[in-house]
């Protein structure tokens, strides 16, 4: 019996199926993240930071989301690499962009947030260094696709350089504990946070990576379309170079 | 409630303002995308242009008659 991903390997197939659940995971994520607001905007103020406390329900998110979709990228060129399964490369690719834009979002709500409580917006620390290099790969990556006129030799590379680039999340992820930071270490995984503010932050979260598998479903999908209209696009110019007629002529 | 937020208050309004716009800017870029490609792929469609896949399925499709 062949297992999900196979099935999920004919892109019409992923096209019919991302179509029927788009709508409702994208309402879910709109209803989570709505919620969430509500929930954040109740939350008591900080004993220490007070109000900048609410950054932290769209920053920590955002920084989530900035490593995630990164595993993301790293699995999807496993997959490509190894597998050669035909949605690896689609989804590596279509997950960049948002990465992307997720880690500009850590990075920029993270200092708006640094602020109030540190007196500036940057220091050049363990932990900012190390998300701001997640953001240049995530531009690497999306630069390297770009730079070759064959599709298969720039899946390939952008492969390659996806799973040298993991390298980059633990040291993210303990650069907190191995260095001195302005950052302050792991709250681990929210438990030493009061429920006051923990509720709403997982709320934000579990809202925010919806977000982010409705976007990734769609962003496949165009791509997939991207990828036929090329297809088809060649095929209209080889039957030109042939001469044979776009339309079938009527008959007379 | 923004007005507590005191001196602190750019910096949290700053924040969720960026956000929702990177996110707004997100969603517009899938949508106006895949618009602009199913408009495209229909455009190659009525001048004829099908995918090998797809001719295949035409040309078993019934009449025999193989199409564009």
């Amino acid at each position: 019996m062949p297992t999900l991903t196979q099935r999920l390997a004919n892109p019409t197939r992923f096209l019919a199926l991302s179509s029927a659940l788009l709508p409702w995971v994208a309402t879910a994520a709109g209803l989570l993240i709505a919620w969430g607001l509500m929930l954040a905007a109740k939350a008591p103020p900080d004993y220490q930071q007070a109000h900048t406390v609410k950054i932290m329900f769209i920053h920590v998110p955002c920084a989530w989301l900035a490593m995630a979709v990164y595993v993301v990228i790293a699995i999807s060129s496993f997959g490509y690499l190894v597998y050669r399964h035909p949605l690896a490369d689609v989804s590596a690719r279509a997950a960049a962009p948002i990465g992307a834009a997720f880690t500009l979002l850590a990075l920029i709500t993270g200092s708006l947030w640094g602020k109030p409580m540190w007196g500036t917006f940057w220091e050049w620390d363990a932990r900012m260094t190390s998300v701001l290099i997640l953001f240049f790969l995530y531009l690497g990556l999306i630069a390297l696709r770009t730079s070759f006129d064959d599709e298969a030799l720039a899946a390939q590379n952008t492969a390659i350089l996806a799973l040298v680039g993991i390298v980059i999340l633990p040291v993210i992820k303990y650069s907190v504990d191995f260095w001195n930071t302005l950052h302050q270490p792991s709250t681990g995984g929210t438990l030493s946070i009061d429920k006051s503010f923990r509720i709403p932050l997982l709320v934000m979260a579990a809202g925010f990576t919806l977000l982010f598998a409705a976007l990734h479903m769609k962003a496949m999908a165009n791509e997939i379309l991207r990828r036929r209209i090329r297809t088809m696009t060649l095929a209209a110019v080889e039957r030109a170079g042939a001469g044979i007629p776009d339309k079938p002529q009527a008959a007379e | 409630m923004i007005a507590e937020f005191g001196r602190h208050a750019p910096y949290i309004i700053g924040s969720y303002a960026v956000v929702a716009l990177v996110v707004a800017g997100l969603i517009a870029w899938v949508l106006i995308d895949g618009r602009r490609l199913a408009r495209e792929i229909e455009r190659l469609e009525a001048q004829g242009v099908r995918r090998r896949s797809a001719r295949g399925r035409d040309e078993t499709a019934g009449d025999g008659a193989p199409r564009g």
